[in-house]
C-alpha cells in the first residue's frame, strides 16, 4: 500500500483532497460528514463581511445524457455570519485533529480588515488560510474577489497586509478569469504568499431556456455571469497549472491544484502537472462524499502498480514533457491503424477522416457492414479516427518516422527544407 | 375434453393481451438508450430496415429533444413506422444488424426508440406531411392494408385523387385483423389509419369488396392507375383427412376473431395442436394459451434449426408454456361424433436441402397419436386465386407477378405487399407500397 499523506507547507492530512472552498465546506454538520467519508481536508467557505445571496443559484450543463459535466454559480462568499463559522471552525478540529483545516478569507479592501480577519482565523487554531482572490462574481462589484486577483498590484499589496500579521502558512488562490494566470502568482509570490492554488470558476453562461428565452440561473426572469466549475474545466486548469509548475520564480512555492477533479485519475493528472496536493467541488455537490473512497483507493492502486510509494514521488513528473511547439520533432510520424478482428463497422472514424481530416480511410461498401482500411500515406497522424472510434484499442497509431534524426521547427527552418509534402 | 369461452376472469384476460412490449414510460429512459447509440456512419440498420429509415437521425433527434423531427424521419420513410415499432421481427432486421451485438453488447433498442416518437405523431396528429396541390389524376388502390395504405399516402401527397376500396369494414389490413393483439391496440391501429388518411386527398370505400362488388376492369377504366394491395387470404389446407372436424381451425380466421371479437367470447380447446412454425403459427399458439388453453402442442416438421420464425418469437412461445414436437407432420386428424379427438402425425427426419436451403423434412414411416380436442392450420396463407383468375393479371398460384417497376401485365394496374410475395412482414408491404407508388407517379406524370 502507498503512502498517501500529504504535507503542505506543514499542513498535514491523511491523503492530498481537500474539499474546496465551497458550499460543501460551508458549515459544522457538511464538514464532520466529510471528515467521517475520509476527506484529508478542508477549505472553508470563504468568510467576509456579512452578504446576501440570491434564490435560484445553480445551473449546469449536459452532454450526451450526462447531466453536470459543467455546472455554474451565482453564489457570493459565505452568508452565514462570522462568529458562528468561527465557532463551528473550532470545534470540527477539536474533533478531527488530523485533518486539514484551512479558512479561506475575503476580506474587505483595507488593511485593518485583512488584519482583524486574519487573526480572527488563527484564534480558532486552524492549520493554515486561503485568500480568495478568485471568486468572479458578486464581490468584483465591491471591489473584492476576482478584481482582486486581476491585478497584480493590488493583490501583492492584500498578500503583504496578510503577511503583517500572519503566523500560519498563506495560500493564495487565483482567478482563471485572466489571459495569464502567471503575473499574479508572481504578485502574490512577491507580496510573500507561501503558496498557491488554482483554479477558481471561470466566468460563463451555461445556457438559456428557450422558452422564457432567460440565461440559467433564472432570477426572477433575469441572470447574471455565472461561476464555471466542474469536468469540463479540468483542461483549462491544467493548462494554468502548468504555466505555474514551469515558472522557476513561482515553482518555489507548492500548488494546490483545483478545476475539474472528479476522479482519481483527474488527481494524478493535477500532481504529476505539479500540483502538491488538490481540491475538490463540484463533484462531491454533484455525487456526496462518498466518492473520496475511490478518489483514495484509485489513486492508490495506481502508485502501488507505478512503485510510488508517496505521492512526492511523482508530482511534477509531467512537468517537463509539456514544451513549446517549436522544439518538437518533426520527423516525428504516426499513422492509424484499424485492427479488423476488434472493428465493429460502424463507420465513425471513416467519415470523421472524409468529412473533416484527410480522406486517409478507404471504404468497401457491403451490406450491413462495410469494410474500412487506411490509406497509409494519405494519412498525417491527426488521432481524430482514434478519438472517434467506439471501441477501446481497435485503432491504435502505429509509429512511422519520417526520418531517424529528430528535428524541430527551428532547425528545420535552418536548414531551408521543403514545406509541402503533400 | 372441450372446446368452450370464457375460461378466464376479466383481469385474466386484460393482463394476458397487454402490450408484450411496454414503452419507454419516461423520457430519460428514452434518452439515455438515445445517446447509447454509437450514430454510425452508413448505418447497418438502416440498411437492414426495409423501408430504410434513417435510424441514427431519428435517434439523434430524440436525444436532442426534436421529437417533431425525430417522428417527421421515421414516417416519411415508413408511414406506418408507429405500427412497426412494435409487429416488426427487429431481431432479424434494424436490431439485429446493430453494432453492438459485433461487441456483444444489447443492441440500442431501436424499436422502442421508434415507438417513442412515432406514437406521438400518431396520438397527437401531428401534422407532419403536406398534401401538394391536386393533379387531377386519380387512382384506385384495392386493400387499405399497410401496402394500399403506405402507397395512398406517398400518391396524394404528390397532389392524386386516391380512393381505396376494402372489403372489412376497417383499415388496417392485417395490422387490424392478423398481427398478434398483445403486439398492438385496435385503438392504435384505428389512430394510424385516421393518421394517414389525415393529410387528404384519400377517399376510403369500406366493405366493397373486388370480384364482388367491381372487377379489374372497372378500375382501370374508371382510374388512371390502380394497385392492388389485396394481401393473401386464409391458412393452406393441410390436405389430410379429418380436416373438415369440428375444432380444425384456420390461424387467419381464429385470429381474426381474437382481433375484432370480445376475448372472453372465443372459445378455445383443453389441449391444442397448432400446425407450423412461422410467425403465424407462434401466434396462434401464444394467443390460445392467453385465452387459457390448458396445453397448447406446435408441431413442426423439421426441427428448431430450420425454424421460419425468429428466435424471439420462439422465446415467446416457451415462455407462454407451449410445447413442441419436432420432426413431425400431420397425417390424420381423427374424431368423434364430428370433433376433434386426436392428431396421427408422421415421424420424419432431415434429408438433403430444399430449395429453400434448409434440410427438407422425409417421412420415416414411423407414426404417432396424440390426443387433443383442437388443432390449428398456420402452415402459410392461401392466395386469393379465384379473385385473381376473374382477371387476366398474371400470377403464381395466386401470387400477382409484378415486373422490375411493380407493374402488372394489365396496363397501368400495379400490385405489391402479400398479394405479390406471398406473405411476408408489415414493413416489407409498406416498402412495397412505397415503390408501386414511385411507379405510378412516373406512370402518370
Ligand atoms: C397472424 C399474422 C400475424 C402477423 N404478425 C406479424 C407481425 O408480428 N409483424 C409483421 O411485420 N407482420 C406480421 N404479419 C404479416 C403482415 O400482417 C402482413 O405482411 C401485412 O399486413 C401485409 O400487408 P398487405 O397490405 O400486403 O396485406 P394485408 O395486410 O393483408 O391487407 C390487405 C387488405 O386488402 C383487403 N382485401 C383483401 N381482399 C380484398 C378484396 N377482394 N377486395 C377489397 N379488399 C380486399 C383486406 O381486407 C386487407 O385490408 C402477420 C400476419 C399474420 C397473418
Ligand atoms: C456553489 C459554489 C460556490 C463557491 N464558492 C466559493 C467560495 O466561496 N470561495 C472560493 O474560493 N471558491 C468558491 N467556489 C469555487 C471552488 O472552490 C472551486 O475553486 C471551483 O468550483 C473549481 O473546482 P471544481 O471544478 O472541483 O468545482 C465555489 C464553487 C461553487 C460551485
Ligand atoms: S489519424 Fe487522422 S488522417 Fe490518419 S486516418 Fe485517422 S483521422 Fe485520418
Amino acid at each position: 500500500m502507498a503512502n498517501l499523506q500529504s504535507n503542505f507547507l506543514g499542513i498535514k492530512s491523511p491523503n492530498p483532497f481537500w474539499l474546496a472552498s465551497a458550499p460543501p465546506t460551508d458549515k459544522k454538520i457538511n464538514v464532520l460528514r466529510a471528515f467521517e467519508a475520509g476527506w484529508g481536508g478542508v477549505v472553508w467557505k470563504t468568510l467576509g463581511s456579512q452578504i446576501k445571496n440570491v434564490s435560484s443559484r445553480y445551473s449546469a450543463i449536459g452532454y450526451n445524457g450526462r447531466r453536470a459535466v459543467g455546472f455554474n454559480n451565482i453564489e457570493l462568499i459565505s452568508d452565514r455570519p462570522l462568529e458562528i463559522n468561527l465557532k463551528e471552525i473550532i470545534e470540527v478540529l477539536k474533533l478531527f485533529p488530523d485533518r486539514a483545516m484551512v479558512v479561506s478569507l475575503m476580506a474587505d479592501n483595507d488593511r485593518d480588515s485583512w488584519h482583524e480577519m486574519v487573526k480572527k482565523v488563527e484564534d480558532t487554531g486552524a492549520h493554515g488560510i486561503e485568500l480568495n482572490f478568485g471568486c468572479p462574481h458578486g464581490m468584483v462589484e465591491r471591489g473584492m474577489g476576482a478584481a482582486v486577483g486581476q491585478d497584480p498590484e493590488i493583490a501583492k499589496m492584500v498578500v503583504e497586509w496578510v503577511m503583517e500579521v500572519a503566523t500560519i502558512p498563506i495560500i493564495t488562490k487565483l482567478t482563471p478569469n485572466v489571459h495569464s494566470v502567471v503575473p499574479g502568482a508572481i504578485a502574490a509570490i512577491e507580496g510573500g504568499t507561501n503558496g498557491l492554488s488554482l483554479i477558481n470558476t471561470i466566468q460563463s453562461i451555461t445556457g438559456i431556456d428557450l422558452d422564457t428565452l432567460v440565461p440559467n440561473p433564472n432570477v426572477g426572469g433575469q441572470s447574471v455571469y455565472g461561476g464555471y466549475c466542474g469536468p469540463a474545466v479540468k483542461p483549462i486548469a491544467l493548462k494554468f497549472l502548468t504555466t505555474l509548475s514551469q515558472d522557476e520564480k513561482i515553482n518555489q512555492v507548492p500548488i494546490s491544484g483545483i478545476g475539474g477533479i472528479t476522479t482519481w485519475k483527474d488527481a494524478a493528472e493535477f500532481m504529476l502537472l505539479g500540483a502538491s496536493n488538490v481540491q475538490v467541488c463540484t463533484a462531491a455537490m454533484v455525487s456526496g462524499f462518498k466518492i473520496i473512497t475511490d478518489l483514495c483507493d484509485g489513486l492508490n492502486n495506481w502508485m502501488d502498480e507505478k512503485g510510488y510509494k508517496t505521492i512526492d514521488d511523482f508530482i511534477g513528473l509531467s512537468v517537463p514533457k509539456i514544451t513549446k511547439w517549436e522544439e518538437l520533432d518533426l520527423n516525428f510520424h504516426i499513422v492509424a491503424n484499424i485492427n479488423q478482428d476488434k472493428c465493429i463497422h460502424c463507420g465513425l472514424c471513416y467519415i470523421a477522416c472524409e468529412d473533416t481530416s484527410h480522406q486517409a480511410i478507404n471504404i468497401e461498401r457491403g451490406n450491413p457492414y462495410n469494410n474500412y482500411t487506411i490509406n497509409e500515406p494519405e494519412c498525417v497522424g491527426c488521432n481524430l479516427c482514434q478519438i472517434v472510434c467506439p471501441v477501446t484499442e481497435c485503432i491504435t497509431m502505429v509509429e512511422q518516422r519520417k526520418g531517424d534524426e529528430s528535428i524541430n521547427w527551428i532547425e528545420f527552418q535552418k536548414r531551408g527544407l521543403k514545406l509541402n509534402d503533400h | 375434453m372441450a372446446i368452450s369461452n370464457n375460461r378466464l376472469t376479466k383481469e385474466q384476460y386484460i393482463q394476458n393481451f397487454s402490450d408484450i412490449h411496454p414503452p419507454f414510460e419516461h423520457p430519460e429512459g428514452a434518452i439515455i438508450e438515445a445517446n447509447r447509440c454509437l450514430n454510425c456512419y452508413d448505418a447497418p440498420c438502416t440498411k437492414s430496415c426495409p423501408t430504410s429509415i434513417d435510424v441514427p437521425l431519428f435517434i439523434r433527434q430524440i436525444s436532442t429533444d426534436n421529437l417533431k423531427g425525430s417522428a417527421k424521419t421515421i414516417l416519411s420513410s415508413n408511414i406506418m413506422g408507429a405500427a412497426c415499432s412494435k409487429v416488426c421481427p427487429v431481431e432479424k432486421l434494424c436490431e439485429g444488424a446493430c453494432v453492438y451485438n459485433l461487441l456483444d453488447e444489447k443492441p440500442i433498442e431501436i424499436a422502442k426508440l421508434q415507438r417513442y416518437s412515432a406514437e406521438k405523431a400518431i396520438i397527437n396528429n401531428w401534422k407532419l406531411f403536406e398534401r401538394k396541390q391536386a393533379i387531377g389524376k386519380k387512382v384506385a388502390i384495392v386493400g387499405a392494408g399497410p401496402a394500399g395504405l403506405a402507397c395512398a399516402h406517398a400518391l396524394a401527397k404528390e397532389g392524386i385523387d386516391v380512393t381505396i376500396f376494402e372489403k372489412e369494414s376497417k383499415g388496417g389490413g392485417l395490422m387490424t385483423y392478423g398481427v398478434a393483439a398483445y403486439k398492438v391496440s385496435d385503438k392504435l391501429c384505428d389512430d394510424e389509419v385516421d393518421f394517414i388518411l389525415s393529410i387528404g386527398g384519400i377517399e376510403v370505400k369500406y366493405n366493397k369488396t373486388l370480384g364482388i362488388d367491381f372487377s379489374i376492369a372497372d378500375l382501370q377504366k374508371q382510374f388512371d392507375a390502380v394497385f392492388l394491395g389485396i394481401g393473401v387470404g386464409i391458412a393452406n389446407t393441410l390436405n389430410i383427412p379429418g380436416e373438415d372436424l369440428e375444432g380444425v381451425e384456420d390461424a387467419i380466421s381464429f385470429i381474426y376473431d381474437i382481433r375484432t371479437k370480445n376475448h372472453n367470447s372465443i372459445k378455445i380447446g383443453d389441449k391444442v395442436a397448432v400446425i407450423g412454425m412461422g410467425m403465424t403459427a407462434i401466434d396462434a399458439a401464444t394467443q390460445s394459451k392467453r385465452l387459457g388453453a390448458e396445453e397448447v402442442i406446435m408441431i413442426y416438421r423439421r426441427t428448431e434449426n430450420e425454424k421460419p420464425c425468429t428466435q424471439v418469437e420462439l422465446d415467446i412461445a416457451k415462455l407462454d408454456g407451449c410445447s413442441f414436437i419436432w420432426l413431425a407432420s400431420p397425417k390424420e386428424i381423427r374424431g368423434e361424433n364430428g370433433k376433434v379427438k386426436s392428431i396421427v402425425c408422421n415421424k420424419m427426419e432431415l434429408g438433403e436441402p430444399d430449395a429453400s436451403g434448409r434440410k427438407s423434412p422425409i417421412e420415416t414411416g414411423e407414426t404417432f397419436e396424440i390426443e387433443v380436442d383442437m388443432v390449428i392450420k398456420a402452415t402459410g396463407q392461401m392466395p386469393y386465386l379465384d379473385i385473381i383468375n376473374q382477371s387476366e393479371v398474371k400470377n403464381n398460384k395466386g401470387k400477382i407477378l409484378i415486373d422490375k417497376s411493380n407493374s402488372t401485365n394489365l396496363k397501368g394496374v400495379f400490385a405489391g405487399g402479400d398479394a405479390v410475395n406471398g406473405g411476408k412482414e408489415v414493413v416489407d408491404a409498406v416498402q412495397a407500397g412505397k415503390d408501386a407508388a414511385k411507379a405510378i407517379l412516373e406512370y402518370l406524370i
